[in-house]
């Protein structure tokens, strides 16, 4: 059995990482889809499908939950598209104590734009459905499609901005009764907050104070859930698939992510490299005397081989710089992959 | 239309695009054509790691300071230099301005900033676009290129402004975002050109953003740049085996596997081109903006010979353009 292979056959949990663009949910896919294959039950997270890919997945609506894609196989697939904002609110409906308290933070204007507004947070909320699922044991190996990250180290440090954020000290001492918070937060805190209301606006200090406010006492259930998530990001067991194509950019973003994994000990697991050019007949390419009528078949088939050259040469480094880890390769196929036939021809292609 | 033109068209450009379609490498591509044209040209990063001092044979990362990354060596060529902006940086550097030089240290460790930029969306990206704003105004270049975020987070970074001034009641900051949207709305002062590749999702992105960018962030959009077009070679109608058999006895020595081969290069190479020449089809017909259609360079690495190659097929697709006809 190849390296790749055995990923999807004893993997609990696989992270799809790397650039934007290069077909991290299409990848995702085809391993949940070879999982399935050899008999798991697998479920994919996807985070931005394409429209047809999400379409052939059943999971165009945003239901947060995984939904079953029926299909010849001796295992089972299931896809979910991640739903930020609804995992973050399920998030503080489990750790508010009491059903007013939880209200109180949705409809606060700070907790609405933190989704959208505080880097990290889509990251963060797809590790968080990561756990969730692994959680409810209801399947052999969760794959999660990662959001086109700005860097790589908001995919990694997601959990601890969240909290470092949540716990933020200064709002947190405002919180005190108020006349041992003056002497707490201190002249320069106060100085601080006058010159924010200042430059920002009085109402977005209120706004703060009354997230803060309404907040409190959920800090330790929400720091302990990042702990978990963090543990299971940090578990040998977790594998990290490094997807790019092998365009010159993508492939020198994909090394800066393989480095910061390695920098924070988490191996990459396997390198795939989307979308490769074919090589056509073998590796000699055409012989150079042809005759005459076949002499623009023969230019056209030697400038794709070229083209396929290069791309080896491209990831060359990369490929050295991951190893032991295996490489997986996806050729460009004459249509694109956005259907379920499409993804078993990637599957296909990816572990034999 | 003539490139010089092109060139002064406006003060900034905004180069956005979806992850990977090749965004800096074109940045990089249309710096290079304008410094032919006798400009000096600065170049902003926003973010990440991005290879454009690769694309110009150069190796260090950018930072907030400016670096040259060509200087004036011929006659008739400007300079080309480039920075990064980053949020935290311009944001420090606004409070400095406004006299809180102090307290701008801790504003960023105690992470109130987060929470502010939490409270108040968009603030990160109108001090970023605030910054550009003043360089624009200072005249630091005769064209400013941004390499934008990925588009996505394009639409939000330059929705930002006008977000900011619909929220904020007053204050300094609704004045940096308002003079944001001014600049962002004045085609002699700022224009976006968006790439794509001439496949299904980059296009569906391209056309769907481009209508965003019109309404929500009031920018008007140069022509859209269409990476990796190639026409497809002459010759390749009829398949190999037809041709091998036309060949009479010159065709009956050849080896099946290779003009198996040939074939199957051929249909491939035809294949891709339909895509793609639908996609671009498609693009056209959603979307009603000149298109710049540059081929694939291939190598391992984009550096100043393939940067310059590109710079050359946009000076073409270029001058193949319509002038625009000024507004009454």
């Amino acid at each position: 059995m190849s390296a790749l292979t055995s990923l999807v056959t004893e993997r609990s949990v696989i992270v799809c990482c790397g650039p934007g663009g290069v077909g991290k949910t299409t990848v995702s896919a085809t391993f949940a889809l070879a999982a399935a294959r050899a008999g798991r039950r697998a479920c994919v997270v996807t985070v931005d499908p394409a429209r047809r890919l999400a379409d052939s997945l059943g999971v165009q609506s945003l239901a947060n939950t995984p939904t079953e894609v029926a299909g010849d196989w001796p295992g089972h697939l299931h896809a979910l598209m991640l739903d930020t904002k609804g995992t973050f609110d399920d998030l503080i409906h489990t750790y508010a104590p009491t059903p007013d308290q939880a209200e109180g933070i949705l409809s606060n204007r700070l907790y609405q734009n933190l989704t959208g507004a505080l880097s990290g947070t889509q990251e963060y909320m797809a590790m968080e459905k990561l756990h969730e699922l692994v959680e409810s044991g209801e399947f052999d190996v969760v794959v999660v499609d990662t959001p086109p990250t700005r860097n790589a180290l908001d995919l990694l440090d997601a959990p601890r901005r969240l909290t470092r954020f949540l716990e933020n000290r200064l709002f947190r001492a405002l919180l005190l009764p108020t006349r041992m918070s003056l002497r707490a937060v201190g002249l320069a805190t106060q100085a601080l907050l006058r010159t924010l209301s200042k430059v920002a606006g009085a109402e977005i200090v209120q706004d703060a104070v009354a997230f803060f406010q309404a907040f409190d006492g959920m800090e330790e259930g929400f720091r302990t859930r990042a702990g978990a998530v963090r543990a299971l990001l940090a578990d040998p067991a977790t594998a990290y698939v490094l997807v790019t194509s092998a365009r010159p950019d993508a492939v020198a973003e994909a090394s800066f992510f393989a480095e910061k994994l390695t920098e924070r000990h988490m191996a990459t697991a396997a390198l795939v490299v989307n979308r490769i050019h074919p090589h056509f007949g073998g590796t000699d390419g055409p012989p150079p005397d042809l005759p005459g009528p076949l002499a623009a078949l023969a230019a056209n088939m030697a400038t794709l081989n070229d083209v396929a050259t290069h791309e080896e040469g491209s990831y060359a480094a990369l490929a050295e710089q991951i190893a032991p880890a295996p490489v997986g390769r996806i050729p460009l196929f004459g249509q694109d992959v956005h259907d379920l036939t499409g993804l078993e021809r990637a599957a296909d292609a990816l572990f034999g | 239309m003539d490139v010089g033109t092109f060139c002064a068209q406006s003060r900034v450009l905004i180069v956005a695009g979806k992850g990977g379609v090749g965004k800096t490498t074109m940045t990089a591509a249309l710096a290079r054509m304008a410094s032919q044209t006798g400009r000096s040209v600065l170049i902003v990063e926003l973010e990440g790691k991005s290879g454009i001092t690769g694309a110009f044979g150069l190796g260090h990362d950018l930072g907030y300071e400016e670096v040259e990354l060509q200087a004036a060596q011929l006659p008739g060529q400007g300079t080309v230099r480039a920075r990064r902006i980053t949020p935290d940086d311009a944001l420090v550097e606004y409070l400095e301005d406004h006299g809180l030089r102090r307290v701008s240290k801790r504003l960023v460790s105690s992470g109130v900033v987060d929470v502010v930029s939490t409270a108040i969306p968009g603030i990160r990206d109108v001090l970023v676009l605030g910054k550009i704003k003043q360089l624009e105004r200072e005249g630091v270049a005769d064209l400013i290129l941004v390499d934008a975020p990925a588009t996505g987070h394009a639409i939000t970074f330059l929705t930002s402004a006008s977000g900011l001034v619909n929220a904020a009641r007053g204050g300094p900051l609704r004045s940096q975002a308002s003079d944001v949207v001014e600049m962002l709305a004045d085609p002699s002062r700022c224009r976006v050109m968006l790439v794509t590749l001439p496949e299904d999702m980059p296009v569906s992105e391209t056309i769907e953003s481009a209508f965003t960018l019109e309404d929500k962030a009031g920018v008007q959009l140069g022509p859209v740049i269409v990476n990796a077009t190639d026409p497809v070679p002459a010759g390749l109608e009829r398949s190999a085996q037809d041709v091998a058999a036309g060949m009479g006895t010159a065709g009956v020595g050849l080896d099946p596997a290779l003009v198996a081969a040939l074939d199957a290069a051929r249909r491939f190479r035809l294949e891709r081109h339909a895509i793609s020449a639908a996609q671009i089809e498609r693009l056209g017909r959603d979307l009603p903006l000149p298109q710049l259609l540059v081929p694939t360079v291939p190598a391992e690495t984009i550096g100043l010979a393939e940067t310059d190659l590109l710079a050359a097929a946009l000076a073409a697709a270029i001058g193949q353009l319509v002038p625009e006809v000024p507004a009454p």
